[in-house]
C-alpha cells in the first residue's frame, strides 16, 4: 500500500506525511463518546485539559487585578473592594482552584513522564492521589478568599 | 487531505520534540513560580499596598515575573494548539474544521501576544 518513491525517500517532510497519512486513512475510528468508557484516570485528564483552556481566559483577569493593585494606592484599595463582592470571589476562587488543579495533574504527569505510576493499577492510583488532593486544593482556596 | 497534514504540523517549534520539551520545561518554571506567589499571600496577611508593591518591585521578582510570563506564552501555545489539532479538525467538526482551527489559532496568538506585552509592561514598566 505504502510507496515510496525515490524523491520521497529523500524528502523527510514528505515520508512523514506519507505514513502519516496512511496510517490516519486506513485506522478505525471511534469517536462517539457517549460509547466510550471514562475511568478515572480519562477524567483527570480531560479535567487538565478543560481547567488548561480556562486558565487560559484567567490570566487575562488576573494580568487586570495584578496590573490594579500594582498601579496605585486607590488601585489597589479597589481590588480590595471587588473582592468583597460574591460573584468576583467565584471567579477568583475559580481560577485558583483550575490553577491549583492543573499544577497537580501536570506534576502527577511529569512523574509519569518519569516512569512512575504508567501501569493501569498505578494510573488509577495516580487519578485519585490527584482528585483528592485537588479537592483540599480547592477547599484551601475557598478559605483563602472568603 | 495532503495539506491538511501540513497544517497539523505547523506547530510551535516544528517538532513534537521541542514542543515537548518546552511544555515540560515551561510547566515547571510555572509551578514554582505559583507556588512562589501564593507563599507572598500566605506569608503576608496584613498584606497592604506599601508592602505588595515592595515584592514586585524587587529586581529578581521582576526577573521571576517575566521569565515566567515568556514560560506562560510557550506553556499556553503547546497546549491550546494540542487542545486544538484534537478537537477542532475536519473530522470532528466536517469541512470547515481546518478553518475554524485557523481562526481559534489566530484568536490564540492574538490573545498570548497580549498578554506577554500587558505582562511584560506590568512587571518592568510600573
Amino acid at each position: 500500500m505504502l510507496l515510496i518513491t525515490g524523491t520521497n525517500r529523500n524528502n523527510k517532510n514528505n515520508l512523514y506525511a506519507t505514513v502519516l497519512y496512511q496510517v490516519k486513512d486506513t485506522r478505525p475510528v471511534n469517536l462517539d463518546l457517549t460509547t466510550v468508557k471514562f475511568p478515572l484516570p480519562a477524567i483527570t485528564s480531560i479535567l487538565h485539559r478543560i481547567s488548561g483552556v480556562g486558565l487560559f481566559l484567567g490570566i487575562g483577569v488576573v494580568l487586570y487585578f495584578l496590573q490594579l493593585s500594582l498601579e496605585s494606592e486607590a488601585g489597589f484599595e479597589r481590588v480590595l473592594e471587588l473582592l468583597r463582592a460574591t460573584p468576583v470571589k467565584l471567579t477568583i476562587w475559580l481560577i485558583l482552584a483550575g490553577l491549583l488543579y492543573h499544577l497537580i495533574a501536570g506534576v502527577k504527569h511529569l512523574l509519569m513522564d518519569w516512569g512512575l505510576g504508567e501501569s493501569r493499577e498505578g494510573a488509577l492510583r495516580g487519578a485519585q492521589v490527584t482528585l483528592v488532593l485537588a479537592i483540599v486544593a480547592a477547599a484551601l482556596s475557598w478559605g483563602l478568599i472568603w | 487531505m495532503g495539506s491538511d497534514m501540513v497544517t497539523n504540523a505547523t506547530n510551535f517549534s516544528r517538532s513534537g520534540l521541542s514542543d515537548w520539551i518546552i511544555q515540560r520545561f515551561s510547566a515547571v518554571i510555572l509551578a514554582a513560580y505559583t507556588l512562589f506567589i501564593l507563599a507572598v499571600l500566605v506569608s503576608m496577611p496584613e498584606l497592604n499596598y506599601e508592602s505588595w508593591r515592595e515584592v514586585f518591585s524587587k529586581n529578581s521578582v521582576r526577573l521571576f515575573s517575566v521569565i515566567s510570563l515568556l514560560a506562560l506564552c510557550g506553556h499556553t501555545w503547546v497546549g491550546m494548539w494540542t487542545v486544538g489539532t484534537d478537537y477542532l479538525t475536519d473530522r470532528q467538526l466536517g469541512g470547515k474544521g481546518t478553518f475554524i482551527r485557523l481562526i481559534y489559532q489566530s484568536f490564540c496568538v492574538l490573545l498570548i501576544a497580549v498578554y506577554l506585552l500587558w505582562g511584560i509592561q506590568i512587571f518592568w514598566g510600573s
